[in-house]
């Protein structure tokens, strides 16, 4: 109840959006079935927000940690690189992921070790990767397209499982199985308390040390499964452009999902919610049909009003300012009594 | 009368902070403002200060009707504050900090020598002896303190409130800074002093106000009232003084069994090594002066700052007490002395911060289960009494006291062998104070070991079995049973050092 109750104003700021761009596009809620599979403008978002959910589920935790992780989408292209570098070598499928994964898992260790262990600002210490990562990327990829022709690893980009596009159920999966993780075993609780206040977790006897590097690595995780989708789609490693800016998408849908960037309380389905209105943002810009030039900056006025109407301030300003028209009245009415004596 | 207050009201959900209460203070007066924690001091001054909007009553400052808005508004009526924990900017020079928001300009850029001269005649018969153009960040708390008196009087003029300037003070510096306050009295201007020191408020104040759950008690001059009645108003409630007669009873030739024994325990540039063996069921007190390494001596023994050399034992070998995890393994415990930067996790429930350290023992894969958590904290908010409206509520919404209870129901709920409490009462009000120090009686008295440091010598005298007095990072005396007196902890502070007794100077 109270978990559907801190969901509310992204379920509503999802179902206004949703309701402005039926009113233009009275399909875009259709669902079809074709060939066996789920076909309609729905499916597209869930299949197209795939990185972007993947990566907020990471991004979560580690804002909660009062950290943020700028190095996502480059790891997204490290990761996709080598996936792709290793079906082409033969490594085949189970090889490709396990060496992705591997290399997520790499990305997350550094980023928490920086933080974690040397004490480096969580901004500065993922900012190295993210300027040095595609510079890696490039290495695998040996500074061209990689391209490959391999069904197994293109499953995770364009393929469907119960005709539901394999992407959008890996990211629901992903999200529900963390979200489970969190709440059902004490992490959650320790990661927000680390959050909140690390001396006083350290001295409680928490492992924060261990938490912090944990959260990173989860995060690691989280975008080599978004570069593994993101390789899968295009059947092939763009090391310049996989994943490109997507660490600000991610910040972002976390953000709109309402957990604060001073660490803390976080809630997981928030933050894919916030990471749904990103993308069916982005997939009703497309559908409108404007020029595309105007995209980012629909979709930036259109963010902006979702956080101002999200904004604490704004119903504590609402409130006060009822409240001094009220007092006003009360100590006229009050001074006229005092000047009648 | 300067400023007069009458039936002011203020509600928040769930509580009323202020209900009906009259305050007046005249000019060239000091007027003490005293109350238990959330008994409403806070709301009354920051209702004064513009902080919040009051709900209901009238505000006058020489006879005008005034509802300062904010902080800036109360500011520039007259309304000056001071607050514990200065409010100035660490990292900018004295006089910058002190014309900051109007510095003097020339051509439209800061004029530096105006500015500096400006601070000093802002500072001119505040007797400091300082360099404006310094960092403030260069100079003591008690310096920092006078220098935002000084701004505050310079921008307001009329009121000063001083909402408890002494708790991070010493002996000396408070001093220091009464006789500001008192050359301000002398001047005219209206002081509002809030303070938790009964001492203090007798040494300096003219009048007395103290409030209850929101509402005011009493308004006396302060020479018609001794202690015993001012805190009876304070705690509405005769004081039992059983804490102290327990004690004493408690003191007397008793015999511990050894429970663990530190041995050459010690840390270079932190605590000279010590041996202190510690008793089953024991108090040891540790007292000291601020930075003499009473502090220190917990840390290390808590393992926040590894031992350089000697060893802890206890009855089956070496402990291993190399980080606070491992400490806990050993089954210490430790109440740290700044309760909002290491105690409590002040955006978590009350119910969270109680269940912080057995979950951390547990690890992450074995949560402990939501009913037991509810059924600890509930417990804990009955036994110690913790005002809270529910287990739910987040800790840093509760008072200074609370919050030190439910930090202490953390580790009681670890049932820990030997519990380190760093200064438990300091900004704690009168009543949690007793309850404090007999929970303390309470659990030795089950068996439980105790070392309490503290700054109150009267507070370790009612409490402790035996007492360490540390001094220059040095453990220098042990005084047990009649020995400990007040008399006798202040001469061992206060003895010379041997080491440099002998060698002349």
């Amino acid at each position: 109840m109270t978990a559907l109750r801190r969901v509310t104003p992204q379920l509503l700021t999802l179902a206004a959006l949703v309701a402005l761009i039926t009113l233009f596009f009275p399909d875009f809620l259709r669902i079809e079935v074709i060939n066996g599979r789920l076909v309609g403008t729905t499916m597209d978002i869930l299949k197209r927000g795939a990185p972007i959910g993947l990566l907020a589920v990471g991004m979560t935790l580690v804002i909660a940690t009062r950290g943020i992780d700028l190095s996502v989408g480059t790891t997204m292209a490290i990761t996709g690189a080598i996936a792709a570098w290793s079906i082409t070598q033969g490594y085949g499928l189970g090889g490709a992921l396990a060496l992705a994964l591997l290399a997520g898992v790499a990305a997350g260790l550094w980023n928490g070790l920086l933080v974690a262990i040397f004490g480096i600002q969580p901004i500065v210490a993922t900012l190295i990767l993210m300027t040095s990562g595609r510079g890696i990327a490039q290495l695998v990829t040996e500074g061209r397209i990689l391209t490959f022709s391999h069904d197994g690893m293109a499953f995770f980009g364009s393929g469907d499982l119960m005709g539901i596009p394999a992407p959008a159920l890996l990211w629901l999966l992903t999200a529900a199985g963390v979200a489970l993780l969190m709440r059902r075993s004490a992490l959650g609780m320790l990661i927000e308390a680390v959050g909140v206040n690390r001396a006083a977790s350290a001295l409680a006897g928490v492992n924060a040390t261990v938490l912090l590097i944990a959260v990173y690595v989860a995060s690691g995780l989280c975008a080599a499964l978004a570069g593994i989708v993101a390789t899968a789609d295009i059947r092939g490693a763009d090391a310049n452009n996989a994943g490109l800016w997507l660490e600000l998408d991610a910040i972002l849908a976390v953000v709109i999902g309402g957990n604060s960037l001073m660490g803390g309380r976080f809630s997981i389905a928030a933050s894919l919610l916030g990471a749904l209105i990103i993308q069916t943002i982005d997939t009703g810009i497309l559908l409108a049909g404007f020029p595309s030039e105007y995209n980012l900056v629909i979709k930036a006025g259109l963010v902006l009003i979702i956080l101002v109407l999200q904004s604490p301030n704004l119903s504590q300003h609402w409130y006060s300012l009822r409240r001094a028209a009220q007092r006003r009245r009360e100590i006229a009415v009050a001074s006229m009594k005092e000047t009648g004596q | 009368m300067l400023l007069t207050i009458k039936s002011l009201t203020k509600t928040f959900p769930g509580t009323k902070a202020l209900d009906g209460v009259d305050f007046d203070l005249a000019a060239g007066e000091v007027h003490a403002l005293l109350g238990e924690n959330g008994a409403g001091k806070s709301t009354l001054i920051k209702c004064l200060t513009g902080a919040y909007l009051r709900d209901a009553g009238l505000i006058s400052l020489e006879g005008q009707t005034i509802s300062p808005r904010s902080t800036s508004e109360a500011q520039a009526l007259g309304i000056g504050t001071v607050y514990q924990e200065v409010n100035l900017l660490p990292n900018l020079t004295v006089a910058q900090n002190l014309t900051f928001g109007n510095e003097p300009r020339r051509f439209g850029m800061v004029d530096r020598r105006a500015q500096r001269r400006q601070a000093e005649e802002m500072l001119d018969g505040y007797r400091l002896d300082i360099d404006v153009s310094r960092d403030l960040s260069a100079y003591s708390v008690a310096i920092r303190q006078i220098i935002a008196i000084a701004r505050a009087v310079a921008l307001s003029g009329k009121v000063l409130i001083l909402d408890e300037p002494t708790a991070s003070l010493d002996a000396r510096e408070v001093e220091t800074l009464f006789a500001v306050v008192r050359r301000l009295r002398k001047k005219g201007l209206g002081i509002v002093f809030v303070s938790h020191f009964l001492d203090q408020v007798f040494d300096l104040s003219d009048r007395v106000t103290v409030l209850r759950n929101g509402k005011k008690v009493i308004t006396e001059r302060t020479a018609d009232l001794d202690r015993v009645q001012l805190i009876e108003h304070m705690l509405g409630r005769a004081l039992k003084d059983d804490v102290v007669g327990h004690a004493k009873a408690h003191q007397a030739g008793r015999e511990w069994p050894e429970l663990l024994k530190f041995e050459g325990y010690g840390r270079r540039g932190h605590i000279a090594p010590f041996d202190l063996s510690v008793g089953k069921g024991e108090v040891l007190g540790l007292a000291g002066l601020l930075g003499s390494g009473r502090t220190e001596s917990a840390e290390l023994m808590f393992g926040l700052a590894p031992a350089h050399s000697g060893a802890a034992r206890d009855a089956e070998g070496t402990l291993d007490l190399s980080s606070p995890r491992a400490a806990i393994a050993a089954g210490f415990g430790f109440a740290p002395e700044e309760r909002k930067e290491d105690g409590i996790v002040a955006d978590l429930s009350v119910r969270e911060n109680i269940a912080l350290a057995m979950q951390a023992r547990r690890g992450w894969a074995r949560p402990v289960p939501r009913a037991e958590q509810l059924r600890l904290a509930e417990d804990y908010i009955e036994k110690l009494d913790i005002r809270t409206s529910g287990p739910e509520q987040p800790i840093g919404d509760l008072s200074g006291g609370n919050q030190q209870k439910v930090v202490l129901a953390r580790w009681l709920a670890m049932n820990p062998r030997f519990l380190i409490l760093d200064e438990p009462t300091r900004g704690i009000d009168v009543g949690a104070h007793a309850e404090i120090l007999r929970l303390i009686r309470q659990v030795t008295d089950a068996g439980m070991s105790i070392l309490v440091i503290s700054s109150e010598l009267d507070e370790l005298i009612a409490v402790a079995d035996r007492v360490i007095v540390v001094r220059d990072r040095h453990h220098v005396a042990e005084l047990t049973g009649p020995e400990i007196t007040t008399d006798t902890i202040v001469r061992a502070i206060a003895a010379p050092d041997r080491e440099t007794a002998e060698v002349p100077a």
